[in-house]
C-alpha cells in the first residue's frame, strides 16, 4: 500500500507490527483453507495441466528423426537439393541406418511416412537388405537396393523433419503441408479432408446451440413461471433425460430413426411411400437431433435460473408503461435474460464443438466431426502429433471464442445458476 | 365527462381465485377527478386485487370497473394509459434511468426531441436530472422511488396507481416522500390511487381513505372523520391507537346510549350502529382521556383507575392503566402537564367528552 510509506508503522499493544500480528493470526486459517484446496490443486495439476502440457509438446514435438539419422541431418544443408545428393549424404545415411536399431527404424519410418509415403517400406527394405553392404561406395549400392534412393521428392522431404521442433502436425490439421525447404503448400486434392472436417463441426455446434435455444428458452420460461407444482414436473421431464445413460439415449434415437424405425414406420402408416424412407439416422441429420436432444438441458438450466431471479412486475410495468406484451417480451425481458443465453449458448456451443460418441455412434460417413478424427488417429494411425495438434487447436478455438465473449458480453454477466 | 360520473367505478366488483371464496365482496367506489383516495387494510385484504383490477393485470369475477365513463374490463392493460408505481419500483434493471423514462414515450411513437423534453421535465421534478445516465442498481432506495414515481409520470396519465411504493424505505425517507407525492399530486391535479398498510401514511396525503377488511369496504371517509369517527370497531382499531371497554347497551337516546360496563357501573356513550340490548365495544383515543386523582365533576362520564407503568416518550408519557378490567388502558399525558403525584400504584379517576367516547359494534 503507498499510505505505508509516509505515514508511521502501527504496532499493537506489545510493540509488534500491526501487519506482522496480522499475519500470523490469518496463518492459521491462511494454511488450513490450502490444505482444504490442496487435493483438488493435485488432482488438476495431474489430470488436467500435465496432459495439456504434454498434448502441446507432442504437438509440435519432431526430434524423432533426428535422433535416428544425426549424420544425415549434420551435412543435409550441404546439399544443393536440386539433384540427386553426392556420395557423402549417402554414406551418412549409411551409418545412419546401419546404427539404428529395428524398433528406431520402425518407428521413424512410420513418422517419414507422413511427410512421404512410401519412407516407410524404402526404409525398412534398405535397413534389411543393408546388412550385406559392408564398404563404399554406397551411393550406387543403395539405389540397388531401393530405387526410391534415386527419386529427389524423397530427399528434399526430409528437409521438413529436420528441426527437432515443427509445425508439420499444425499444417497437417488445416491441410497443408511443408514443401522442399519448408515452403507451405497445400496437400494433395485427394488428401484434404480436415478443413471440410473443421466447417462441418463448426457447423454442427453452431446448429445445435441454435435449435437448443430455440427449444430450450421456452421451456425455460415455462419452468420459471409455472406454478411450483407443475413446474416441478416439467423440471423433472428435463432432468430425467439428463441423467440417463448416454448410450441408452443414443439407442432409444436409433429405434426412433432409422430406415425402419418408428418415424419412419408412422410416415408410412400415414400414407409415405415406402421408397420415401426419410434418412434420418447415420448421418449429419442424426448428428444434429441426437446433439440437441443431448444438450438442451445445457442451455435450459442456465437461462432457467436467470429467469428466476426476474420477478413478474418488470413484465408488468411494460405493459402498463403502454406496451403490448410483444414488445414488453423483447425490449424488457429477453435483454434481461441475455446473461443466462449467453451462459447456455457458450456451454452448447464449447461441448458440441469437442463431441465425440454421438456422431461416431449416430453420425455416418457425412456426420463424424473433428472430435472423431482426432480418436481415429490415436487409436488407428497411431499419429499422436496430429492428434495433439487437431486438439490444441481445438482448444486455442474454444479459448478465443471465450475471449470474444468476454469482449462482447463480459464474463461477469455470464450466470450459470 | 359528464359532471355527475365520477372518473374511477367499480360497480359491484367481485373476485374469486380460486372459484370458493371471495377476495372482494362486492365493491362499490366511486373516485372524482383529481381526487387522491387510499386503500388501507392489512395484508390479505383485498385491497391490492382492487388495484390490479384497475390496472389490468387481474380481471373482476363479476361487476364493472369504469374509467371516465367507459367500461374498461376487457382493455388489455398497455392500452388503459394508467401510470403505476410498483412494489418494488419495476425499474428496468437494463435501461438507464433516462431509457427508463423514455420507454413509454417510445412505445408511444413519439419523435426524439419530444421525448427528451419530457424525461427531462419528468425528472427534474423529482430532482433527479443530474441522476439521469445512472443504472437503477447504482440509485439508492429513496432515489429508485423518486424515479419509479417520474416514469409512472412522464407520459402524462389522468389516473396513477401507487402499490404501497413507500413499503421498502426507511422511516425518515417515507415521511419525506409523503409530502412529496403529496405535493406533486397537488400541482398536477392527477388523480391518484394510494394502496398501503400503512395508516399514518394514509392520513397523510389522502383525500379519502377506504380502510379494505375482509375483501369488504369497512369505512370511507376522510382522515378526519376516519380518524374522530370510526363507523365499527375495525376502524377504530386499525386507525390510530384505541382503548376498548366492552359493555352491554341498556338504553339508547337520539345519540346517546348508556352503556352497562357490568360491575363497574354506567357510562354515557355516542351510539353508532348499535340497539338497546347490543353487545357493544366503547372506542376511546388515548389523548382524549383526562387522567386525574380526584373524582372530576359529574357532567364529564368517568371511571376510578390505577396507574401501573409510565413510560416516558419525550414530547408525552404514556401510562398504562387499569380501568374497568382493561389492564391495557393507555392514556398519553402530555410532557408539560405531568404532574408529581403520577406514579405507578397510584389510584385515581380517568374522564373525557361523551363525543369522545363511542360505542361500536362488538370488536371481534
Amino acid at each position: 500500500m503507498s499510505t505505508s510509506e509516509h505515514t508511521a508503522e502501527i504496532l499493537t499493544q506489545d510493540g509488534v507490527p500491526l501487519k506482522v500480528s496480522l499475519r500470523r493470526s490469518q496463518r492459521r486459517v491462511k494454511t488450513r483453507a490450502f490444505m482444504l484446496v490442496f487435493p483438488l490443486l493435485a488432482f488438476i495439476t495431474i489430470s488436467f495441466l500435465v496432459p495439456i502440457g504434454s498434448l502441446f509438446t507432442r504437438s509440435v514435438d519432431d526430434s524423432l528423426v533426428n535422433q535416428v539419422l544425426p549424420r544425415t541431418f549434420a551435412i543435409y544443408d550441404t546439399w544443393d537439393g536440386q539433384s540427386i545428393p553426392d556420395e557423402p549424404l549417402f554414406e551418412a545415411m549409411y551409418l545412419d541406418i546401419k546404427a539404428a536399431d529395428r524398433v528406431a527404424i520402425g518407428r521413424v519410418s512410420s513418422r517419414m511416412n507422413y511427410e512421404k509415403s512410401g519412407w516407410k517400406s524404402l526404409l525398412k527394405k534398405t535397413a534389411r537388405k543393408l546388412v550385406d553392404v559392408e564398404s563404399g561406395p554406397y551411393k550406387d549400392q543403395m539405389i540397388e537396393i531401393h530405387k526410391r534412393w534415386n527419386e529427389i521428392e524423397y530427399w528434399q522431404s526430409l528437409s521438413a523433419m529436420k528441426d527437432p521442433l515443427t509445425a508439420g502436425y499444425y499444417l497437417n490439421s488445416v491441410d497443408l503441408k511443408y514443401g522442399y525447404d519448408k515452403t507451405v503448400i497445400a496437400q494433395p486434392e485427394n488428401r484434404q479432408v480436415y478443413i471440410l472436417l473443421w466447417k462441418r463441426t463448426l457447423l454442427v455446434s453452431l446448429m445445435v446451440t441454435v435449435f437448443c435455444l430455440f427449444l430450450g428458452y421456452p421451456v425455460a420460461h415455462l419452468l420459471a413461471t409455472l406454478p411450483v407444482s407443475k413446474s416441478n414436473l416439467l423440471m423433472i421431464c428435463v432432468l430425467i433425460p439428463f441423467w440417463t445413460s448416454l448410450l441408452v439415449r443414443i439407442v432409444a434415437w436409433m429405434v426412433m430413426l432409422q430406415q425402419e424405425g418408428v418415424v419412419n414406420d408412422t410416415l408410412v402408416f400415414l400414407g409415405l411411400p415406402d421408397e420415401w424412407r426419410l434418412p434420418m439416422m447415420y448421418n449429419f441429420t442424426g448428428t444434429l437431433i441426437v446433439m440437441t436432444q443431448i444438450l438442451l438441458p445445457f442451455m435450459i438450466l442456465p437461462i432457467y435460473s436467470v429467469m428466476k431471479t426476474i420477478p413478474p412486475s418488470y413484465m408488468r410495468a411494460a405493459q402498463n408503461l403502454g406496451a403490448t406484451p410483444s414488445l414488453a417480451f423483447v425490449r424488457v425481458y429477453l435483454p434481461q435474460t441475455l446473461p443466462g443465453v449467453g451462459a447456455g449458448a457458450i456451454l452448447v456451443f464449447i461441448v458440441a464443438i469437442g463431441y465425440y460418441i454421438t456422431p461416431e455412434l449416430v453420425g455416418g460417413k457425412d456426420g463424424r466431426l473433428i472430435g472423431n478424427f482426432i480418436a481415429f488417429h490415436m487409436q488407428n494411425t497411431l499419429n499422436w502429433g496430429l492428434a495433439a495438434a487437431m486438439g490444441v487447436v481445438l482448444l486455442a478455438g474454444i479459448l478465443i471464442l471465450y475471449w470474444l465473449y468476454d469482449k462482447i458480453v463480459g464474463i461477469d454477466n455470464m450466470k450459470m445458476g | 365527462m359528464s359532471k355527475s360520473s365520477p372518473f374511477v367505478r367499480y360497480e359491484n366488483v367481485q373476485k374469486s381465485y380460486d372459484g370458493e371464496t371471495l377476495v372482494v365482496k362486492n365493491l362499490n367506489l366511486d373516485i372524482a377527478k383529481g381526487e387522491f383516495v387510499t386503500m388501507l387494510g392489512p395484508s390479505g385484504s383485498g385491497k391490492t386485487t382492487c388495484l390490479m383490477m384497475l390496472a389490468g393485470f387481474e380481471t373482476a369475477t363479476h361487476g364493472n370497473i369504469m374509467l371516465d365513463g367507459k367500461p374498461i374490463n376487457n382493455i388489455p392493460p398497455h392500452k388503459r394509459g394508467i401510470g403505476m408505481v410498483f412494489q418494488n419500483y419495476a425499474l428496468f434493471p437494463h435501461m438507464t434511468v433516462n431509457e427508463n423514462l423514455a420507454f413509454p414515450l417510445s412505445v408511444r411513437k413519439m419523435n426524439k426531441a419530444e421525448i427528451e423534453e419530457k424525461v427531462r421535465f419528468a425528472l427534474d421534478m423529482v430532482q433527479m436530472v443530474q441522476f439521469g445516465d445512472r443504472r437503477p442498481g447504482q440509485l439508492s432506495g429513496g432515489q429508485q422511488q423518486r424515479v419509479a414515481l417520474a416514469r409512472a409520470l412522464v407520459f402524462q396519465p389522468e389516473l396513477i396507481l401507487m402499490d404501497e411504493p413507500l413499503g421498502a424505505l426507511d422511516k425518515q425517507l417515507r415521511e419525506h416522500m409523503q409530502y412529496e407525492i403529496k405535493h406533486i399530486h397537488e400541482s398536477l391535479g392527477v388523480t391518484v390511487v394510494y394502496v398501503t398498510h400503512d395508516q399514518s401514511e394514509a392520513l397523510t396525503m389522502s383525500n379519502r381513505i377506504a380502510v379494505f377488511d375482509d375483501g369488504i369496504i369497512q369505512q370511507l371517509a376522510d382522515p378526519v372523520t376516519l380518524y374522530e369517527k370510526p363507523e365499527n370497531s375495525f376502524v377504530a382499531q386499525f386507525i390510530g391507537e384505541n382503548n376498548k371497554l366492552s359493555g352491554t347497551v341498556s338504553s339508547i337516546s337520539k345519540t346517546a346510549a348508556v352503556v352497562d360496563l357490568g360491575k363497574f357501573g354506567n357510562i354515557q356513550a355516542t351510539a353508532v350502529n348499535v340497539a338497546k340490548g347490543d353487545k357493544t365495544t366503547i372506542s376511546l383515543r388515548p389523548e382524549r382521556i383526562v387522567f386525574s386523582a380526584k373524582k372530576p365533576s359529574m357532567a364529564k362520564p368517568s371511571l376510578p383507575a390505577k396507574v401501573m407503568e409510565l413510560i416516558y416518550l419525550g414530547d408525552h408519557i404514556r401510562c398504562r392503566l387499569s380501568v374497568a378490567g382493561n389492564d391495557e388502558f393507555i392514556v398519553k399525558v402530555p410532557n408539560a402537564s405531568v404532574s408529581a403525584d403520577l406514579k405507578p400504584g397510584v389510584g385515581g379517576y380517568v374522564s373525557w367528552k361523551t363525543e369522545d367516547c363511542r360505542a361500536l359494534d362488538l370488536a371481534t
